[in-house]
């Protein structure tokens, strides 16, 4: 598709120089393309990165704002885009979490980054971010995705705030907080009859139809500006450690996109000198009732069988994840795994996480809890080292999955006599 | 068998611009032998040096993703839709 915006400003983005296919290595010039068009492969920003002065950029970064456009040097966007209108998401917290180590018996240090804390309460506020950018730069005026929740809400609040168009596609059946959070900001929200796979389907052919013209749609043809959101998780964690990398890191897989971008950021950190190189390894976190990556981890495939997925973690709920096969590469390339619970666990992981930090995670957050214990019990993560674990959202989008194990634990009369005799004296 | 086969845009310069085409094959295998036949050039960029679908090709008949059922031999009634869409869009 070409783009929409016939002259693109020289610096419109950044140090990013190319977009180049992840399979065969063929570049092609920075527009709102996603395939291929030799091998259908994904398409990937590649950079001319800012090498030799470490320090200078490491001051610059340590100078530049509290949000994910500290950044900007290393993102495919255009050097001032921290004056334009944005959500300004990033820089949420990392959560020494002591409680957490000591039930799970980690005795090397455990950290949560909490990205709850982004503007609309899951980290796709990162990477619509810079979809908006992309979006801006090619002129598109609406914006649009296929999610699973999290993402439709991202896209209506920073379409709200940039003043662009929204309209968003999302499985008909989806948790109440996702659906209300999305619809809140205005733009229209469309339920489709079927799975995140039916609606994603959906957009690809909606994209190459004349009613999607000038629609940008953030995981679709901006998807390879899109995910580069995610590069900014690895630089926060491992600026927050003190410009160190940690030992581990567990991750959830929906497309397995950010799994491959925390990589990649990690990787671009050693490159420039930002972070001494050590090994880390790459853990990926699945629902059992949505494991194709982990299936395939298993059996030792380097290809990943699609499945029809039926979970509570819905925004882990891709059962054909675009990215799945470059998961397996990173998870085995750092001596990683890729481990699944059942949705059993993923509610008494999110019970373990709020008792011992107070952090309420979302079912993908109950996820990445689950496998890190189930990892540890089964000896393939060391307890030892130094490990973050990842919460993308945030527990009140999915109220529904915890609700029955998360209730009063008396209701009495407003009298003394009843606080005793409910026994909570 | 005629089926009608959705073209993705990074396609259509085989198919001279057109979103849709017509084909002829009992089977996926057969509707892309045709497809080739009339547009050259299509069938590698949806079929491996093996032969195979490509990983980044998901290939639906009517509704139905071809990995779930036969592969390339999945079965093509007459007049059916086949899709061909990038694998790469979607999630995060």
């Amino acid at each position: 598709m070409a783009p929409v915006s016939q002259s693109v400003a020289p610096d419109a983005f950044g140090p990013a120089v190319a977009l180049s296919c992840r399979e065969c290595g063929a570049r092609t010039p920075l527009a709102p393309n996603f395939a291929c068009t030799e091998c259908f492969g994904p398409l990937e920003v590649a950079y001319e990165l800012p090498a030799g002065d470490p320090e200078g950029l490491r001051k610059q970064i340590e100078n530049g704002p509290n949000n994910i456009w500290r950044y900007a040097p290393l993102l495919p966007v255009s050097p001032d885009v921290a004056e334009r209108p944005s959500l300004n998401p990033g820089l949420t917290k990392l959560v020494k979490a002591n409680n957490l180590a000591r039930e799970l018996g980690i005795t090397g240090s455990l950290h949560v980054k909490d990205d709850s804390g982004n503007p609309t309460h899951s980290f796709k506020d990162r990477v619509v971010a810079i979809a908006v950018e992309a979006a801006r730069t090619f002129g598109f005026t609406t914006l649009s995705c296929s999610s699973t929740g999290n993402l439709a809400g991202a896209v209506t609040a920073a379409a709200a705030r940039t003043g662009l168009r929204a309209c968003v596609f999302i499985p008909h059946d989806l948790e109440a907080g996702k659906v209300v959070m999305a619809a809140i900001y205005g733009g229209d929200v469309v339920g489709i009859e079927g799975n995140y796979d039916d609606v994603n389907r959906f957009c690809s052919e909606l994209i190459g139809d004349p009613s999607g013209e000038g629609w940008g749609f953030v995981n679709v043809n901006l998807r390879p500006y899109y995910g580069e959101g995610s590069k900014t998780l690895a630089y926060e964690i491992c600026e927050q450690l003190g410009w160190r990398l940690p030992d581990q890191l567990v991750i959830p897989i929906a497309s397995g996109s950010q799994l491959t971008k925390i990589d990649k950021g990690l990787k671009e950190l050693i490159a420039l000198g930002l972070v001494e190189e050590k090994p880390y390894k790459i853990f990926g976190a699945q629902a059992q009732g949505c494991s194709p990556v982990s299936a395939a981890f298993k059996a030792g495939h380097d290809v990943v069988r699609p499945q029809k997925p039926n979970t509570i973690a819905k925004s882990l709920a891709i059962g054909n994840p675009a990215d799945g096969v470059y998961v397996l590469d990173i998870v085995r390339r750092t001596g990683g795994a890729v481990e699944d619970v059942t949705d059993e666990q993923v509610v008494d992981a999110i019970r373990l996480l709020a008792r011992t930090e107070g952090i309420f995670a979302e079912t993908a957050g109950g996820v990445t809890v689950g496998v890190l214990r189930k990892l540890i019990e089964s000896g393939q993560l060391d307890p030892a080292a130094e490990t973050v674990v990842l919460n993308t959202g945030d527990g009140l989008k999915t109220l529904e999955a915890v609700a029955d194990a998360a209730r009063p634990t008396a209701v009495i009369r407003p009298t003394l006599d009843s606080f005793r005799e409910a026994g909570l004296a | 068998m005629s089926v009608t086969v959705r073209i993705p845009t990074i396609l259509r310069t085989y198919t001279g611009g057109n979103a849709e085409v017509s084909a002829e094959g009992a089977t996926l295998a057969e509707v892309i032998k045709d497809l080739e036949a009339n547009h050259t050039g299509i069938s590698a960029r949806l079929l491996d040096d093996g032969g195979k679908l490509r990983r980044f090709v998901n290939v639906y008949v009517n509704e139905d993703d071809v990995r779930f059922a036969e592969g390339l031999e999945t079965a093509t009634p007459d007049g059916a839709g086949v899709s061909i869409i990038p694998a790469v869009a979607g999630g995060c």
